[in-house]
């Protein structure tokens, strides 16, 4: 909502300058998002367009001369295909302060030559100037503007651009922000006048209105006003149109959309002698019922939509825009003027479902009073009479079977207490909502019965009230304190904490943590998934995505890491190692996707040397394990890993993982072919973890082992198996022994002298007994028992 | 049989030998040959058993002599060999303490996480507790029951990703657009004094640019007692946007409208650029905006089964993305999750 300030001065006196005006009404919760202020035009002036010849090297481009006054004259260079001579335009000579039309930045004006021809200066567009977006054309302003003039002498006015919130449709107009300014600046609001004479015949008898669906049209009334003259707006009223983002076009329609910015009620202008019957009806429209509207649209509509038709056809949809056949044109003589009052939702509805956005159906869906139709009539019959040449019509019609109540509300001095932590007097409470037009009424001992003005449709409860004294007063000037009490009961969070302990964990073993979007596209996950999984479980789909690319809600993010990884390849082969925490939504039957809580990574290129240069080993199964074991290491758990086929995983170099006898995820080298689809180009090994199966074997609390105070004996043991035999499985039986303490695998060899479908297995084992030191004999029986169990479950050697 | 010959002929040995020796490894080697409990002669005092009493007291007394001397001898030649060591690393051995270890990997949290965490740990200190909710939701949540009905001009506030699925002719389900339903969801659940803060990501139909992203990470506050006034609720605020901002900065409060707050309100602090005096950057309003909050509706509490007669309450909410720019300076939103390498090791 645009405000110039010229003419809010109408309705109140300005007593701030713009900015701290500006300030306070922010403060209170009206906040203006820009000033636009008529700017620094210094060296603008008003020109006159008295020649106009063609560029000799552009079609596209012309040079005008610009009387600029004082007798002097100055030839430019235009793009603009709106210019012609006798125009009155705005000059900027060099060395003015402009907006770049392109960029949008503020930029000064240079002399320079265009196409091979020097501009003496520039004829400016309104975004050129700070006054809005337009740069297709000049700003063209009134024939009447000084020749030379300084252009703030013709245009100078201090906008307001105001972002509003939905809960005050009061604040759409002019008055509604005069009363905000009013209040806050302790001035007097000056009501327009609405008053005019009555010459023509009485409306009663003239025209009929019907409305058939009361729920959706509580008020409709009608104005008619004869001998109307069709013409242009005055001056004044053009240049406060354009001021406040509005197109003047004739006298008519700009005094309906100049009294909706004056008071915030939509009107609408029909052509009297076009309306059948000159009968109104406000009805639902028939399902499949077609129609044509102003711009030119064409519609079906739904019985859910209300319609204002004649007797025989439809010629508006309802706040929403009017229809084609019956607007206002050149030969208009009578008007029949709609001020109404619809029902926000339904018009909310209407209009998404239409996708047309007028100022009217912003302002009726917002719930506008049932007081102001028959003000705004009288407002918008007053200035037809006076600018269209118009008879006002004895009386209107005004059809209101949904009379609301008017609103009351009752605020103890307990309540505004126990809200804003303070209690403000009385007096002052009085002074504020009778400056909002609140009228406030004392009840001793304890309360106020609060009279809400019909046009704040938003207040209708006493926490209502009492924001306005607190937003009037000044949030800034309440009370501050720190929360008492008791602090609730703590409610443990596991999965959270897990969470968290593993993020920690991935970063503690070198890994960069990425966020990436929780929507994909297919293509993504078809690249790392099997089509028949995504054909069996299909995500779920996002009905309005934003692009094609974020349309799946993923259920996986194995692209994800990989698109980021390919997406940091900077061409050598530094090792680069990601991991994200973020849930996969996995779909349910008629209800909430399952979200499941995962941990991914991946590492790739290769380790660094002394010097941190990549020229170790490619980064591979191992890597990913390590960072993976590094994490379960931070948990205080073991995992077992056994070799898997996946998709997505290259076989042979796979497997999933499985802690305390839980299936809870997945590592591997990731398939050369799927490494391939992100054109990455080196190997990538990957890990997903699943939290939410990892969290029943979580154990929060570490139990203490005594050290043992007697020596442990090491010992290395060499074995030779056949080559398929996992180490896992070599460790397992190790493990069994009750006498040993430790065991870790330290060489793996296969080659001479090793026979062909061996290998050598190497492990350190540490013996240990509790309660006493172990003799050289019992560690050597022990070992016998190992090896012995070895050879036969395993047809294990010892190495020689 | 030992004599006095044997053991002027083991001393010019083992001083011989102990001359030899030129490291520690050596040295040990000649102490464990010569003094040790095997050693030469330790042996050569074995063979003593063999003498009468006299001679073996003499032969005796000179042998702990000698191993007198040959302890002093090796303690002076081990002392020596220690500062030749020395004097070795600082002529030949010396490190260049300019030059880098080798490198150890270094991970980093997203910047996001960060914050996230430093917002979570200054309310936790507060008494919130952290309280999560899931991503999809149903409009009920969402909107319903934070006084949003359908149709409402306030579901303008939050433009909507709609899961593709349909009951009775309507779609009920979404993606979040904040993460306000878990108030519900909670209040539903528990009986006041309620503290509680829900961290999450959220989603909006809403196109990118420099100050917007359609994916964006929220924390939401909610206290819930008797006695909780709209001076707690600034105070809370205040605390907070203090301890993430610090604790010179000017904290001011606007009013502002929310559909499940009344009175509503935002909470700003003072323009990092300008420090109150009005720029570009702030709007020449002085102020930059860090979060939304007010006082819980009366009928959301009524709704859950509370008395809003008895109970009071403040809800809050703030998305952590601009938190994060606000503290790191970031000028662009997009930085966050298209995951740079260059932008993400920096935090
Ligand atoms: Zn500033």
């Amino acid at each position: 909502m645009r405000v110039p300030l010229r003419w809010l001065s109408e309705y109140v006196d300005l007593v701030l300058d713009p900015e701290e005006l500006a300030r306070r009404l922010t403060t209170a919760g009206v906040e203006v998002g820009e000033i636009i202020s008529a700017g620094d035009w210094q060296n603008i002036v008003v020109g006159e367009v008295v020649k106009l010849d063609k560029h000799p090297n552009a079609d596209r481009l012309t040079l005008p001369t610009v009387d600029i006054g004082g007798g002097e004259q100055r030839q430019v260079v235009c793009g603009a295909p709106n210019i012609a001579v006798g125009q009155k335009i705005a000059y900027a000579a060099v060395g003015a302060r402009l907006i770049d039309g392109h960029s949008g930045e503020p930029t000064v004006l240079r002399k320079a030559k265009i196409r091979g021809v020097e501009s003496q200066g520039m004829v400016c567009s309104e975004k050129e100037l700070g006054l809005g977006e337009a740069h297709e054309g000049i700003l063209v302003l009134s024939p009447e503007a000084p020749t030379g003039a300084p252009l703030a002498d013709v245009l100078g006015d201090t906008v307001f651009d105001f972002d509003l919130t939905p809960n005050r449709p009061d604040l759409f107009s002019m008055l509604g922000i005069a009363r905000e300014v009013a209040a806050l600046t302790g001035q007097k609001v000056r009501d327009p006048s609405i008053q005019y004479e009555e010459k023509g015949a009485a409306a009663k008898g003239r025209a009929k209105v019907s409305i058939a669906d009361p729920d959706l049209c509580p008020r409709y009334v009608g104005a008619i006003i004869d001998d109307v003259k069709i013409g242009p707006s005055p001056d004044w009223m053009q240049e406060r149109l354009t001021a406040a983002g509005l197109r003047p076009i004739n006298n008519i329609v700009d005094i309906t959309n100049y009294v909706m910015l004056e008071t915030g009620q939509p009107l609408h202008a029909f052509d009297y002698d076009r309306l059948a019957k000159h009968h109104i009806i406000v009805r639902r429209a028939e399902a499949g019922e077609k129609m044509e509207l102003i711009d030119g649209s064409k519609h079906t509509l739904t019985n859910e939509m209300l319609l204002i038709a004649d007797a025989e056809r439809s010629v508006a949809v309802a706040g929403v825009m009017g229809g084609f056949d019956s607007e206002v044109t050149k030969e208009t003589k009578t008007v029949l003027l709609e001020a109404a009052n619809f029902n926000g939702p339904n018009i909310r509805r209407t209009s998404q479902a239409l996708k047309v956005r007028t100022d009217a159906s912003t302002r009726f869906e917002k719930g506008l009073s049932q007081h102001l139709p028959p003000i705004a009539a009288a407002r918008a019959v007053k200035l037809m009479v006076e600018h269209a040449g118009g008879r006002a019509a004895k009386g209107v019609i005004d059809v209101h079977p949904g009379k609301a109540k008017e609103g009351r509300v009752t605020v103890t001095m307990e309540r505004l207490v126990r809200v804003l932590g303070m209690e403000p007097s009385t007096a002052r409470v009085r002074e504020i909502l009778t400056a909002l037009g609140f009228g406030a009424r004392w009840m001793p001992p304890d309360r106020f019965v609060v009279r809400v003005p019909y046009w704040r449709t938003d207040v209708s409860i006493a926490d209502d009230v009492i924001e306005e004294i607190a937003r009037i007063e000044g949030y800034d000037q309440l009370p501050t304190s720190q929360l008492r009490g008791e602090i609730p009961e703590l409610v443990p969070q596991p999965r959270r904490d897990l969470r968290e302990r593993v993020r920690d964990a991935l970063a503690d073993a070198g890994m960069q943590e990425i966020i990436t979007y929780s929507l994909t596209d297919l293509e993504s996950l078809q690249k790392v998934l099997p089509k028949e999984e995504l054909a069996v479980a299909p995500p779920l789909r996002v009905s309005n995505p934003l692009s094609r690319q974020w349309e799946y809600a993923r259920t996986t993010l194995r692209h994800a890491l990989l698109d980021t990884l390919a997406s940091n390849l900077r061409g050598d082969q530094s090792l680069i190692s990601l991991f994200e925490m973020a849930c996969v939504y996995l779909p349910r039957e008629d209800d909430l996707p399952d979200e499941v809580e995962m941990a991914f990574g991946v590492v790739s290129g290769r380790e660094p040397d002394r010097w941190g240069r990549p020229t170790g080993e490619p980064a591979g199964f191992y890597a990913a394990k390590s960072r993976l074991d590094h994490v379960f290491s931070a948990l205080r758990m073991t995992a077992d890993y056994r070799e898997a086929k996946e998709s997505a995983y290259l076989p042979g170099r796979t497997a999933e993982v499985f802690v305390g006898g839980d299936r809870v995820g997945l590592i591997g080298e990731v398939h050369p072919q799927v490494v391939e689809r992100f054109d990455i180009g080196r190997e990538v090994a990957m890990f997903e973890v699943n939290l939410d199966a990892l969290l029943p074997h979580v154990s929060e609390i570490v139990h203490f082992q005594p050290v043992s105070p007697y020596p442990a004996v090491e010992e290395d043991l060499a074995i030779v198996v056949g080559e398929d035999v996992p180490a896992g499985r070599v460790l397992e039986l190790i493990r069994a022994s009750n006498l040993v303490a430790n065991v870790s695998v330290f060489d793996v060899y296969s080659g001479d002298p090793i026979a062909a479908g061996k290998k050598s297995l190497a492990f350190a084992i540490s013996y240990q007994a509790e309660g006493k030191t172990l003799s050289d004999a019992e560690v050597a029986k022990e070992r016998g028992r190992i090896v012995e169990r070895l050879q036969r479950e395993l047809d294990a050697e010892l190495r020689a | 049989m030992a004599s006095d010959t044997d053991i002027q002929q083991l001393e010019a040995a083992a001083l011989k030998d102990l001359d030899a020796a030129s490291d520690i490894a050596a040295l040990e080697e000649w102490r464990v040959g010569y003094l040790g409990r095997k050693g030469r002669l330790t042996g050569l005092l074995r063979g003593l058993s063999s003498l009468s009493i006299e001679e073996r007291r003499t032969v005796g007394r000179a042998a702990n002599e000698l191993k007198e001397r040959l302890e002093e001898a090796h303690e002076a030649r081990r002392h020596a060999v220690e500062e030749a060591r020395v004097e070795q690393v600082i002529v030949g051995e010396r490190r260049d303490v300019t030059l880098p270890g080798p490198p150890l990997p270094r991970g980093r949290l997203h910047p996001i996480t960060q914050t996230m965490r430093d917002i979570v740990a200054s309310l936790s200190g507060m008494g919130f507790q952290v309280a999560e909710g899931p991503e999809i939701e149903w409009d009920r949540y969402n909107f319903e029951a934070l006084r949003i009905p359908q149709d409402h001009p306030a579901r303008d506030m939050w433009d909507t990703l709609w899961i593709d699925y349909e009951k009775d002719g309507r779609r009920p389900m979404l993606m979040r657009t904040h993460t306000s339903p878990n108030q519900i969801r909670v209040m539903e659940q528990r009986e006041p004094p309620i503290r509680i803060i829900v961290p999450g990501k959220c989603y909006r139909f809403e196109a990118t640019d420099a100050t917007h992203e359609w994916m964006l990470t929220q924390v939401e506050g909610l206290a819930v007692d008797e006695g909780i006034s709209l001076a707690d609720l600034k105070g809370t605020l205040a605390e907070f946007a203090r301890q993430m901002f610090g604790r010179d900065r000017k904290v001011g409060f606007r009013c502002d409208y929310f559909p499940f707050v009344e009175p509503g309100m935002e909470c700003r602090i003072d323009c990092f650029i300008c420090r109150g005096d009005g720029c570009r950057t702030c709007h020449h309003s002085g102020w930059i905006e860090i979060l939304g909050a007010g006082m819980v509706h009366p009928e959301i509490l009524a709704n859950a089964g509370y008395d809003p007669e008895r109970y009071t309450g403040f809800a809050f909410g703030m998305g952590v993305e601009r938190i994060a720019m606000l503290r790191y300076g970031v000028d662009d939103i997009r930085h966050f999750y298209s995951n740079d390498l260059r932008f993400l090791r920096q935090f």
